[in-house]
């Protein structure tokens, strides 16, 4: 763990302070992951995922189940199993203590470093609000813990107040009953809206959220996402969302990294990507999402075949045993194309737009 | 069911193997028991129909009548007095043993659960090897280090009984460990030690308790065992075990002094395990929806 000393981060507290004095500042990365591997034994599980997201801004990961998204977010976190091992660099800059911006470097990092950058420059949402909390105790207990943990309360009287007004603040209608109340007696929706109030009760730099919304009904996602969102503007946090659901990346962010086979295969902001993609795969998670598009024999476009297992994937590039335009070309590792880690694809036959496309 | 074809309900759980009724009879009876052993302990601090003390050699070996219900013993002590305050030494066996066995067993099962496996694994084949440790043999080598005493005994089987908390609760632990309040806490920061205490520890509770009751009556039996090999209780201390010692000389003339502590030993290893079936079941999340 090393103190970036001189910059100054947002202050800590209650409300998130205006915007004015803030907004003069270059917007800080929050997290910057560089040339990222993770491997069990021999088999490759992540490799050279390059992600920054910055304060303020609203990054989507995306792909199939077993592309390697969710490893990602937990080597952020420095939550991986301890079998792993990672490698290349993984910084996470949050305010610490005395709204002095803290860097940490997780790969490196002791625990007693990490322990204190979770949940306090970084926070986490995880996918399933029905075993996100302990069934144990009270969710208002839960939420306050959050906070005397890292000591942004003055004591435990205050975070049990400030835990029914973060519970207020999500939603949950009569927040002091609520506060008092055991997991097993709120709803899904509503153990969601508890796990975000958890996450933001210590204004994080980042806030990861891991398919926060999937198993939740269609109606209480849109609220819950509103609420995602509300959160992070308001502190001014930097979001990486994981889902496999293109319309939420749409509506939530505004960059987007297509993850496939452990890596990056392509990158850039959410419109350019939804109505360009160049990445095969890309294109076919696309045209497989849109239910207007069918193909001439009635069905739904596919991505033939499956994932493979991990460490099972193609070498070179890892998507050429399921594309329709592989050839021997592909059995090289694809360069990456563009100016920079946040736009461009990897892949050798990119798929080509005519004309009209200056959007 | 009834609109179920032939393979649909081929493929439901067998019903009513064990049913959520049959649960509550268990619960019912085990915990009957165990009830009314410990309020016969509790009456027997402040009264007993005889004093236990007292040798009345005039009506020794007595049979039941209405002044003794169950008779006397070979010194005229009144049989039910005995079994009434025999039961306090019992509860206090199983109560001490059972609270160190989980007072060591529990935080044991747990940081084995919390180590990386290569040292819980380690922490296994040490409690292996006290598991493989008889606990007679424990009590004996105790016995010849402290002297035969009740406290011996408790600690004997308090020591014995230790595995079997480790074990299981570090199988339940580690399925704790698995869930995402475990991940989400870690994601807040929060250290082991309190993971441990706080989102662990009461999760692994149920467990705990099962495990203390089927514990209680193994100790029962350890006690009864000890007492009655002359390693418990010492001489003059009332104990089931000790009754049944002193009633085997006279096994021929008298079995009822045999008979009464046995059931008595029985009646309560037969409660503990009751109540423990019981409670494992209620706890049994399968069973949740057939009540």
């Amino acid at each position: 763990m090393t103190e970036a000393p001189g910059r100054r981060a947002s202050p800590v507290g209650g409300m998130p302070p205006a915007d004015a004095a803030r907004s003069l500042l270059p917007p800080a990365d929050v997290v910057r992951v560089r040339d990222l591997a993770v491997a069990v034994g021999h088999k490759p599980l992540l490799v050279d995922v390059d992600l920054t997201v910055r304060r303020g801004e609203r990054v989507g990961l995306i792909g199939e189940s077993g592309s390697g998204k969710s490893l990602t977010a937990l080597a952020i976190m420095g939550l991986l199993p301890q079998e792993l091992a990672p490698s290349g660099s993984v910084v996470v800059t949050g305010h610490g203590p005395g709204s002095v911006a803290r860097s940490t470097s997780v790969l490196e990092a002791g625990e007693r470093g990490l322990a204190a950058m979770r949940g306090r420059d970084v926070a986490m949402v995880f996918q399933e609000p029905m075993t996100a909390l302990n069934p144990t105790m009270r969710v208002g207990a839960q939420v306050a813990e959050v906070m005397t943990i890292h000591g942004t309360v003055a004591d435990r009287g205050a975070a049990s107040r400030r835990a029914v007004d973060l519970l207020d603040k999500v939603g949950l209608p009569d927040p002091a009953d609520a506060a008092r109340a055991y997991p097993h007696q709120l709803s899904g929706g509503q153990r969601q809206r508890v796990v975000v109030a958890m996450a933001l009760a210590n204004d994080p730099a980042l806030l990861i959220c891991d398919e926060p919304t999937t198993a939740l009904d269609v109606t209480v996602q849109a609220l819950v996402l509103d609420l995602i969102v509300r959160g992070v503007q308001a502190r001014d946090a930097g979001l990486l969302f994981i889902t496999h659901d293109l319309a939420v990346v749409a509506s939530v962010c505004e960059r987007v990294l297509v993850m496939y086979g452990g890596r990056v295969v392509e990158a850039g902001p959410v419109l350019d990507v939804f109505t360009r993609p160049r990445h095969r795969y890309t294109r076919g998670l696309i045209g497989a999402s849109d239910l207007d598009l069918a193909r001439p024999d009635g069905g739904l476009y596919t991505i033939q075949g499956s994932v493979p297992a991990a460490g099972r994937f193609p070498a070179g590039c890892v998507f050429r045993n399921r594309c329709t335009h592989a050839t021997a070309e592909c059995e090289t590792v694809p360069q990456w194309e563009g100016p920079g880690p946040e736009v461009g694809f990897a892949c050798v036959h990119p798929v080509v737009h005519h004309g009209g496309g200056s959007s | 069911m009834s609109g179920l074809s032939k393979g649909a309900e081929a493929l439901l759980p067998p019903p009513g193997r064990r049913t959520r009724r049959g649960v509550e009879a268990t619960l019912l009876v085990g915990g009957g028991i165990v009830a009314a052993i410990t309020l016969l302990a509790l009456v027997s601090l402040v009264w007993t129909p005889y004093d236990v003390g007292e040798i009345n050699a005039a009506e020794r070996l007595a049979t039941s009548s209405t002044r003794h219900w169950l008779g006397t013993d070979k010194f005229g002590r009144d049989v039910v007095s005995l079994l009434m305050v025999g039961s306090q030494t019992t509860l206090l066996v199983g109560l001490v043993s059972v609270g160190v066995a989980a007072v060591v067993g529990v935080p044991l099962g747990i940081l084995a659960a919390m180590v990386p496996r290569w040292w819980g694994e380690l922490v296994m084949r040490a409690n292996d090897l006290l598991l493989a440790f008889p606990a007679l043999l424990l009590a004996i080598m105790l016995t010849a280090v402290h002297g035969q005493g009740v406290v011996t005994a408790m600690v004997a089987i308090g020591i014995s009984s230790i595995p079997s908390f480790a074990r299981v609760v570090r199988s339940g632990a580690i399925g704790v460990m698995k869930t995402e309040y475990v991940l989400a806490a870690r994601a807040a920061g929060r250290r082991p030690v309190a993971i441990a205490l706080r989102h662990v520890l009461p999760n692994v509770g149920s467990l705990v308790i099962v495990q203390a009751s089927v514990s209680f009556a193994i100790a029962v039996l350890a006690e009864a065992a000890l007492s009655y090999l002359g390693l418990g209780a010492p001489p003059g201390t009332p104990s089931w075990g000790r009754m049944l010692q002193e009633g085997q000389e006279l096994l021929f003339v008298a079995p009822r002094l045999e008979v009464f502590p046995g059931v008595a030993i029985a009646l309560a290893v037969l409660g503990f395990n009751l109540l423990g079936d019981g409670l494992r079941d209620r706890f049994d999340p399968r069973l949740e929806d057939r009540r």
